[in-house]
């Protein structure tokens, strides 16, 4: 269908649209126009992804002078391929009715790993040796070695791209990861480079958070966008952590061993290089000495993460005489390594901040702030000079300089915290040293800063008014949309006693208590019988989970499940838990009805529909609260109460009912669709905790659901079941419409003004 | 009649005890001769199946001696047979025989020879009573043919194969399939004093533990029984299983080191690590997290903040010994969705490990990678379904006016095609021919058939075309379905033509069935339906001239169709038999090529 809002027409691919989908399109548009940012929370199961789409680019085709390109980012590689998958049906219909000039190109953007065709390369197991394998074959170096002696392996697919030059472009048109491939294999060309060539010039991209947010990569990948562009973060419920993420670093006596090896390697490297070839050495010094922005000249192949949380300035800067010499800056390392190991070895909790450690790190070893700036950039520097090419090999010592970047640029919002054993397991020594970011507007604040437009939008930012605290920006547009529904189709509940009356929660003492899981294993165990299809089950952690399905079996509770259902499970294996998703969609598809145990913060819960009779049933046992004693969360609760006067209390519960709301979210995909979704906690009925529940599910929570046993919990399925079974007219006659036609539409526009 | 005397290795008893003498009983229908293989032996017997009243025999058993108890008035005669069918044979022909001369104590009775053609169970016989009851016309025949003496019973039956075992296959095609308990996952019993305990292993449970852990099958095929009994195997497979119980990796590694064959329990399992890999290249990429692994950082040691999941690290060398329950749970999960993969109902142990390696096998070889159902997945997850309006299922509406008009198009074409592959044919020389016919039968033994030659859906439609084409000839000749010219004719001459139109059908049904003549049973046997088809003949005539001119033209047109099929039966048994007189002459006369 196509139909105006304000000055724009925005093609939409479908003959109806949710009235939702259209107020949220006309804040979208109202926010591109004002030219700021803006925070759109829309249930889950409204077509969030495809109403930004579509008016997003019927935006762009709208002003042909000023074009926005879109950067979409999304969590996760599956969710970018769906994105893509929608783009597509998307762009085929503004084609049919627009013609060649609505033609745009997108892409999808990942890792070696995903876009490599190289059967050798990407055969190796993790991401960082295809990244290696690739270099191996691509480097400079490497293939200038190639030219003389033709049994150096190089990759045919890049010598293919380097050879076709400018001629190699993507055609317009919508690739998934899956198109980028077919693509490469047709024409013999590298898609992972032809990709991120392709990036600057594409009218969207579809890439991974960590594209724009990890400094590490932003760099290289998202430099070229240009400011007007609108940067979209999808399912962005969970965006300071993944800000706060990427901004953290761990340190492991592990990682210390690996990066004194990594050293020794490099020193013997140089001495090499010094006996063979002294003048490269030579060369890199007086790089170094001109500043780092000869970067940029480097040959494709070769560009390195870099840092654009460092300020412009410090790029053209030229890198501290101390370091400029590979053999001084190793040293260096070597005794920042060594400073390192001296603190780990320790026996109490200790926590300090940043300035303090950096002062510490002079005094004791004699390595300035400025120097510790500068190592990630110096170390990268000195692999090219090196021409190492197995970089899967000296991850370690990255870690440590990109520790010692990071501790030498901030000087708040950070803490460095030592423990020397986890506080659950104290008879096992396990010594970390954490450096961890607090203030998730850290990562962000560039992003902010350069592009005009960045949406966030998700099912569940409730309190909507906290993520401008936490991100430290500005919307110009923040929104709640509830959910218009033809019919009572989500079913929330609060289920807080077992059929015995005994109340039931994951709180610290009861968790463990056996009439506990005894109760939750009954509630299952009759939802079993009595759900057809697919029940997703959400634990607290790996760890409860695993406690309780052990003592399920025990008792014998498992085995009776079984005879219902099969059970699937997600364990911390990424293929393992995969296979197992798959499976658990073959057994809903083929009627024999499957149960899904998952943990709430788990990958699972993060990213995957539950969708139809995929998740007829969603059962969140407990509240998922992180670890309240980890030293990490501590120190960022402290940190958020001195910054942004946020409560402690009020932090938790939001984070935990977040996730929450995230779980029992993934059931809904649209209005046919519905699904039961039960809190299993006695400490949901609590206001305080249950007001934190997005709109969209408190509006369905009856004062009746709140507080139930088990064997009430059951007749209310059954009744719900029974209801939903009966067929319903979809465009929700008579009262309020929730399936508009363009007729319908056309009408509104009329009479502006009354609707919204 | 095959079986007019009975031949076997016997040793006659006098009583139970005795140790017997052996030799040989021959039975003929009147009486039965047992020769010692001594023939110093004075212990001869022949004895008319007149005087024996009755018969008894032994329970069969694995080691109990095959026992026949032949008794008379006076005495019994006890035979032990070298194994029990020899014995069953003998019993029923005794049985035969002792009714057939108590009945009329003539020497055959035409009604139970050719009816106790074959061993039949009671069970089959009262099936086919049954069939026959049901349909009369089916007892029309049968009466006809097999009382007529032109067909034997089980001649008779042979053809009718299907509607014996419709029973048999419905219950054969709702296969069993697994438990979705973990029924493995057994807990062992303890006899309370000592510290052992005892494991039940059942058949069940064997074979879910081969289907669902490829390196013990894997493990039984080349241990057992060559370097450890079975008993010691699954000693071994419990004693890995508890110290994974007790959750101490660093035990299991400790004892691993030592001992190689529980090594293989304890480790993971890498036929299945190596399916895995397999699998999750063509898993759905909506929810193919193993992706997301390769394009965020935070796996890279160090990065982000230390979670849950970073804990438990262990040292490498334990590395392969880590496995938990969960992850059991899961592979059980996936074994039973993919059925019960091997149809094994024997209790040996080894033949089903072999059994389900083969399968496996066999999958892996079938398996090939589609991506474009992955892609159109995907495409479909994208879809809203609720927005648009409900689309048709993908099925093109099956129109055929009539039926002849299909049948005869396809009849050209499948002349052209005919044509085609004998001009190909023609082309390829003989050792072509034989590599290809080589490749074809190794390829179907690797794989088995996968593809019948027909599809069934095609079958399907064609047979109901070919029988609607039938029964529409047979009944409604006319352009009109309602008004058939049967039903004008008088019911007399309507029954015969019906009768005489399935007796023909059966007659050519058999004729044709059984050539090319190979034996020279089948020649008996063409020549026995000649004839009968030949008594038809004169009827089929006979019918044509007595009805009314009106009708007669229309009952011409009937009779037509039969008379061409039987003249063309006619004709091909002359040629036959022409070329067989012409071979005889200078051929063997077992020639029957």
């Amino acid at each position: 269908m196509k139909f105006q809002i304000e000055d724009v027409t925005v093609y939409f691919p479908y003959d109806h649209i949710y009235p939702e989908q259209y107020s949220y399109m006309i804040e979208l548009k109202r926010a591109l126009d004002a030219k700021g940012h803006c925070l759109l929370e829309m249930p889950t199961g409204t077509g969030k992804t495809i109403a930004l789409l579509s008016l997003i680019t019927s935006y762009t085709l709208s002003k042909p002078s000023n074009p926005v390109k879109l950067l979409y980012c999304t969590r996760t590689v599956h969710e970018m391929e769906k994105t893509l998958a929608e783009l597509k049906l998307l762009h085929k219909y503004q084609l049919d009715n627009i013609g060649p000039s609505a033609r745009m190109l997108a892409l999808g953007l990942s890792s070696r790993k995903n876009l490599c065709i190289n059967p050798d390369v990407v055969s190796a197991e993790n991401r960082d040796s295809v990244d290696a394998g690739c270099r191996k074959l691509t480097a400079s170096w490497v293939r200038a070695l190639a030219i003389e002696n033709p049994n150096i392996p190089t990759c045919s697919f890049f010598e293919n791209y380097e050879k076709a030059g400018s001629d190699a472009v993507l055609p317009p048109g919508v690739y998934t990861l899956q198109d980028l491939r077919m693509f490469g294999k047709e024409k013999g060309w590298c898609p992972y480079f032809l990709a991120r060539h392709m990036v600057q010039f594409a009218n969207v991209v579809v890439y991974s958070y960590q594209y724009l947010l990890d400094p590490k990569v932003a760099g290289i990948i998202s430099k070229e966008m240009q400011r007007e562009s609108v940067v979209v973060f999808d399912e962005a419920h969970n965006i300071d952590n993944v800000c706060i993420e990427a901004l953290s670093v761990s340190v492991r006596k592990q990682t210390l061993e690996g990066a004194t090896r990594n050293l020794n390697k490099m020193a013997q490297e140089i001495d090499r290089f010094k006996a063979t070839d002294a003048g490269r050495l030579r060369a890199e010094y007086n790089r170094l000495v001109e500043g780092l922005a000869q970067r940029g000249n480097l040959p494709l192949g070769d560009t390195w993460l870099a840092n654009p949380a460092l300020p412009d300035d410090i790029l053209k800067e030229a890198v501290p005489g101390n370091i400029r010499r590979a053999e001084h800056f190793l040293s260096v390392l070597r005794r920042l390594v060594q400073y390192l190991k001296g603190r780990l070895d320790t026996d109490n909790v200790e926590k300090e901040g940043p300035l303090t450690f950096v002062n510490a790190v002079n005094s004791h070893v004699g390595i300035d702030q400025k120097m510790l700036k500068f190592c990630y950039d110096r170390l990268h520097s000195l692999m090219l000079t090196l021409e190492i090419t197995d970089t899967d090999e000296f991850l370690h010592i990255q870690t440590i300089c990109d520790f010692a970047t990071l501790v030498g640029t901030y000087t708040r919002g950070f803490s460095i915290i030592i423990e020397p054993y986890d506080e659950r397991m104290p008879h096992i020594p396990d010594p970390v040293l954490q450096l961890s970011c607090h203030d998730a507007s850290l990562a962000i604040k560039p992003v902010f800063d350069r592009f005009q437009s960045v949406v966030i939008t998700s099912g569940t930012l409730s309190p909507i008014d906290l993520y401008p605290r936490l991100l430290n920006f500005n919307p110009v547009v923040s929104r709640s949309f509830t959910m218009s529904l033809t019919r009572d189709c989500i079913c929330p509940m609060v289920l807080t006693r077992g059929s015995d009356q005994l109340p039931v929660s994951t709180k610290f003492d009861l968790r463990s208590d056996p009439g506990v899981e005894r109760n939750y294993g009954r509630l299952l165990l009759e939802m079993v019988s009595v759900v057809p299809d697919g029940i997703v089950c959400f634990f607290v952690s790996y760890s409860y989970m695993d406690a309780i399905v052990n003592s399920w079996n025990e008792t014998g509770i498992l085995k009776e499940i079984m005879q219902r259902k099969l059970v699937f499970i997600e364990t911390q294996d990424v293929v393992e838990t995969t296979l197992a998703l798959d499976n658990y969609r073959k057994a809903c598809d083929c009627g024999r009805g499957a149960v899904f145990f998952s943990v709430a913060r788990g990958k699972v819960a993060e990213g995957i529909d539950f969708d139809r009779h995929y998740g007829r049933l969603v059962i969140m046992f407990g509240v998922p609260f992180q670890y309240t004693l980890s030293r990490i969360l501590l120190a960022r609760l402290e940190y958020l109460r001195e910054t942004f006067q946020i409560k402690e209390g009020d932090f938790l519960t939001f984070d935990a009912l977040r996730q929450a709301a995230q779980c029992v979210g993934r059931v809904i995909r649209s209005k046919a669709d519905y699904g039961m979704m039960i809190f299993a906690d006695k400490r949901y009925t609590r206001h305080d905790k249950r007001s934190k529940l997005p709109g969209w599910i408190l509006s369905h929570l009856r004062d009746a659901h709140l507080n139930l046993s088990t064997d009430m919990a059951v007749h209310i399925a059954r009744e719900f079941l029974r209801k939903m079974a009966q067929p319903y007219d979809k465009t929700g006659g008579g009262g309020k419409k929730t399936l508009l036609s363009q007729q319908d539409l056309e009408k509104m526009n009329g009479s502006e003004g009354i609707m919204f | 009649m095959t079986d007019a005397q009975v031949v076997r290795r016997a040793k006659y008893k006098s009583s139970v005890k005795d140790h017997g003498v052996r030799g040989i009983l021959k039975m003929t229908k009147e009486r039965f001769v047992f020769m010692p293989n001594d023939p110093s032996s004075s212990i001869r017997l022949n004895v008319e199946f007149r005087l024996i009243k009755g018969h008894k025999s032994s329970k069969e058993g694995s080691n109990r001696p095959a026992l026949l108890n032949l008794t008379q008035d006076q005495g019994n005669y006890i035979f032990e047979f070298e194994n029990f069918s020899d014995r069953e044979l003998c019993r029923d022909f005794v049985a035969k025989a002792i009714t057939s001369s108590g009945e009329g104590g003539g020497p055959t009775s035409e009604k139970a020879a050719p009816l106790k053609d074959e061993q039949l169970s009671s069970a089959e016989m009262e099936r086919r009573i049954k069939l026959l009851q049901e349909d009369s016309e089916l007892q029309k025949l049968h009466k006809q043919f097999v009382m007529g003496g032109v067909l034997s019973e089980t001649e008779f039956w042979a053809t009718r194969k299907k509607l014996l075992d419709v029973n048999n296959s419905r219950k054969a095609k709702q296969r069993v399939g697994l438990k979705s308990d973990m029924i493995f996952n057994v807990k062992p019993s303890s006899d309370g004093q000592s510290n052992r305990v005892t494991f039940n292993l059942t058949p069940e449970m064997i074979h879910q533990i081969f289907a669902e852990k490829p390196a013990v099958r894997q493990a039984y095929l080349n241990f057992v029984p060559n370097k450890m009994t079975e008993k010691d195997f699954w000693t071994k497979y419990w004693r890995a299983q508890y110290l994974h119980s007790t959750k101490n990796i660093v035990a299991a590694a400790a004892e691993a080191a030592e001992d190689e064959e529980l090594a293989v329990f304890l480790k993971q399992d890498p036929i299945l690590a190596r399916e895995i890999r397999h699998k999750i290249r063509k898993v759905d990429p909506s929810l193919d997290m193993e992706a997301d692994e390769g394009d965020d950082y935070t796996h890279i040691p160090g990065h982000g903040l230390a979670t849950e999941s970073g804990k438990d690290e262990l040292e490498a060398q334990y590395e392969p010994f880590k496995r938990s329950f969960l992850q059991d749970i899961n592979r059980h999960a996936a074994v039973v969705l993919e059925g019960r993969t091997v149809d094994v109902e024997t209790r040996d142990t080894r033949s089903v490990a072999e059994a389900l390696a083969t399968c496996k096998r066999v999958e892996l070889a079938k398996e090939a990678s589609d991506v474009n159902v992955n892609q159109e997945r995907l495409t479909r997850m994208a879809e809203m379904e609720d927005l648009q309006a409900p689309r048709d299922p993908p099925v093109a509406p099956l129109c055929i006016k009539d039926p002849r008009d299909y049948f005869d198009s396809q009849q050209v074409n499948a002349l052209n095609e005919l044509a085609g592959t004998r001009q190909l044919k023609s082309r390829m020389s003989t050792s072509e021919a034989y590599g290809s016919l080589r490749g074809f039968i190794s390829e179907i033994r690797s794989l088995g058939l996968i593809d019948p030659v027909v599809r069934p859906e095609v079958a399907v439609k064609v047979f109901n075309g070919l029988t609607q084409t039938i029964s529409s000839s047979k009944y409604q000749l006319g352009k009109n379905p309602h008004e058939s010219i049967l039903d004008t004719l008088p019911t007399v001459t309507k029954d015969e033509l019906l009768l005489h139109w399935t007796s023909i059908q059966e007659l050519l049904k058999h004729f044709w069935s059984s050539y090319p003549i190979t034996t020279s049973y089948l020649y008996a046997k063409v020549s026995r339906l000649k004839d009968a088809m030949s008594q038809i003949y004169p009827k089929l005539q006979e019918i044509k001239e007595s009805v009314q001119s009106d009708s007669r033209h229309q009952v011409s047109l009937l009779v037509q169709p039969m008379l061409q099929a039987l003249d063309a039966a006619f004709a091909h048994y002359d040629v036959d038999q022409h070329k067989r007189s012409a071979k005889a002459t200078d051929k063997p006369p077992n020639g029957y090529v």
